[in-house]
């Protein structure tokens, strides 16, 4: 095995021991530490992506060289690349756009164990890409749900931050009750808990056709733990709360990241675990495509509603996390495609808003109220231009990565046919619109001409934010100009993935 | 055989789960959440368990497996009570902090008096 070939076992356990010397690391040291360690990351991921374009291929990793039924196993492809690339290249970005404010919103000696926190998070997104285990991903899952009541509580003197964490505790505790009993569930059926063998054992009892109820039963309860820590609608309640009053770093990581890489691990359970054809002869697909529906309209709503720019981009997760299981509920492979570019042009768009809605409401006296925004982007214009560029790519508009997710979404519908097809184009064309009310609103009213409010101090962004955004409006822009790269990569990945 | 172990597992879990999801009291859902995970690890325990066999641990040189149970669900079960300790102690952990600020334990009082308190400071 070539030494490459230990990369994603190095990315899971270089954070987790890094987290571990972080929390008692002092606060300057520990900033670089995360950070470097972070990075670091990234390098091995980016080393990774480019080793896979020339392996064409997935590998099974055994842990300890115990292999199945016994052993431990990691999994690596080309999407997996893709993915850990994103997730550790977003966390880094985040990290540095969000560093001058961190050290106004946590207390002082608590920084060290904030850079604790996101090396943790950061170890449990690695593990949930690459691991091949069941069991363990459980483990990681859970580990990632006390990482964000973290990084939510972080800003504790704010008061509301606390409820929020203790709302996504309590939702996030439900989401992995379910999940815990469709393993235990499907432990009890298969005996198994390696993915190969499960799908092997499944595979086997789907053809027999004697447990199709407990099947389906397992299937409903991971894909509803699933979403329930997704934030799919109806388990969205904790969002607003949450992204709203948490540091921009957090906001910014949960609203991008986490919540994203409970539905990459859906996608995985889907297609590595129980196999495509029977989610889809179980009917849970519908249900995820219906909710899906519901949750791109009824987010989008809801944000119109809001007069807080914060709350809006809070709101507007809600629907965007719809249209990735639109995409997963239309339960072909094209769907799944066009899920997970969503996945990640949303990741891009997000945290871009969430870290340059910080600068334009400094520059507005503090306030993140509508009313007080005009003409923030003149007085913070790199944070002003940033947002723009979010903004329109959530909308949609061509030139940024939005515009593909959502043009592929429109076609995986089309090659669905039949019912589907019309409700999913019917709700994409419905949420665009509803989408342009609010995106186009708050970036229209940053770039009108309009007086401070009293007591507003310069804006002044710092150059890591600038950096940050910089790489942000790039990543946002080369998403749509390397698009079909990237597609065509998803594509052999989807492949190798089952 | 009996399947009254599994029966007590689903009983505890479906109170569990409904403290969890209903009750306003944060100590409640604490003890909900408890409640539902033991549960689960019960089911769990109990599916392992092969009757007239014993735990998994060599004693007196008996080497043949079929002197004992399965330690698998065994070691799943041990693992998620860390796991559940762990969430535990973070819920408790924010509650208090709760507590202390607002002097109450209903969710939603808390969360009423913390939104009031938001708009005095704003």
């Amino acid at each position: 095995m070539a030494l490459w070939q230990s990369i994603p076992f190095a990315c899971i356990l270089i954070p987790l021991f890094g987290a571990a010397v972080c929390s008692v690391l002092p606060r300057r040291i520990a900033r670089g530490w995360a950070t470097g360690l972070v990075a670091l990351v990234m390098g091995l991921s980016c080393w990774f992506v480019m080793e896979m374009q020339s392996f064409q291929g997935s590998y099974a990793y055994p842990m300890g060289h115990f292999g199945a039924p016994i052993g431990n196993e990691l999994k690596a492809g080309p999407m997996e690349a893709v993915m850990g690339l994103m997730f550790s290249g977003l966390t880094l970005i985040c990290l540095i756009g969000g560093a001058r404010r961190l050290e106004k919103d946590i207390t002082e000696g608590r920084l060290g164990l904030y850079h604790a926190l996101i090396l943790l998070m950061l170890s449990a997104l690695m593990a949930q890409v690459y691991t091949n285990d069941l069991f363990t991903a459980y483990v990681f899952v859970e580990i990632m749900t006390i990482a964000g009541c973290g990084l939510i509580a972080a800003r504790a003197q704010k008061g509301q931050a606390l409820v929020s964490a203790v709302r996504y505790m309590v939702m996030n505790l439900i989401g992995s009750a379910l999940f815990l009993l469709g393993i235990i569930l499907l432990y009890d059926l298969t005996g198994h808990l390696l993915m190969p063998n499960l799908r092997e054992a499944v595979a086997a009892l789907h053809a027999e056709g004697q447990y199709d109820l407990q099947l389906t039963i397992v299937v409903a309860l991971l894909c509803t733990g699933l979403a329930a820590k997704g934030a799919l609608f109806p388990f969205h309640t904790w969002v607003p709360d949450a992204y709203s009053n948490g540091t921009p770093t957090s906001s910014a990581l949960l609203a991008s990241l986490v919540s994203k890489s409970y539905i990459v691990l859906l996608v995985k359970v889907a297609l590595r675990v129980i196999g495509a054809d029977v989610i889809i002869s179980t009917d849970v697909h519908d249900v995820m495509f219906g909710f899906g529906i519901i949750g791109m309209l009824a987010g989008s709503i809801v944000a119109i509603r809001s007069s807080d720019v914060r709350r809006m981009i809070a709101w507007s997760s809600v629907a965007q996390i719809g249209y990735i299981f639109m995409g997963i509920g239309l339960g072909t492979e094209a769907g799944m495609k066009a899920a997970l570019f969503h996945i990640i042009a949303h990741a891009a768009a997000k945290s871009i808003l969430f870290l340059a809605v910080e600068p334009l409401s400094d520059a507005s006296g503090g306030h993140s109220s509508l009313s007080y925004l005009r003409g923030a982007g003149f007085r913070s214009p790199l944070a002003g231009v940033a947002f723009t560029v979010g903004a329109l790519s959530l909308t949609g508009l061509p030139l940024l990565g939005g515009f593909v997710s959502k043009l592929n979404l429109g076609l995986a519908a089309l090659d669905c046919g039949g019912a589907h097809a019309w409700i999913a184009l019917a709700a994409l064309a419905l949420s665009t619109l509803l989408n342009v009310l609010y995106m186009v609103r708050i970036v229209l009213v940053i770039w009108s001409r309009g007086e401070a409010p009293e007591g507003s101090p310069a804006a002044v962004t710092g150059n890591r934010l600038d950096f940050a955004l910089i790489m942000l409006i790039t990543a946002n822009v080369g998403l749509f100009f390397f698009a079909s790269p990237i597609m065509a990569s998803l594509q052999v990945g989807i492949g190798l993935f089952g | 055989m009996s399947h009254l172990t599994e029966l007590a597992a689903i009983i505890l879990f479906g109170i569990g789960f409904t403290l969890l999801l209903v009750d306003r009291n944060l100590i409640k859902k604490i003890i909900g959440f408890s409640m539902t995970d033991s549960g689960m690890y019960l089911y769990l325990a109990a599916k392992g368990y092969i009757t007239g066999r014993k735990a998994p641990i060599v004693v007196n040189g008996v080497t043949e497996m079929e002197a004992y149970i399965n330690p698998i669900p065994a070691g799943l079960v041990l693992t998620g009570i860390v796991v559940s300790v762990a969430s535990s102690a973070v819920m408790l952990a924010l509650t208090v902090r709760l507590y202390r600020r607002y002097g109450t334990l209903n969710i939603d009082e808390i969360a009423d008096r913390a939104g009031r308190a938001g708009k005095e400071d704003a």
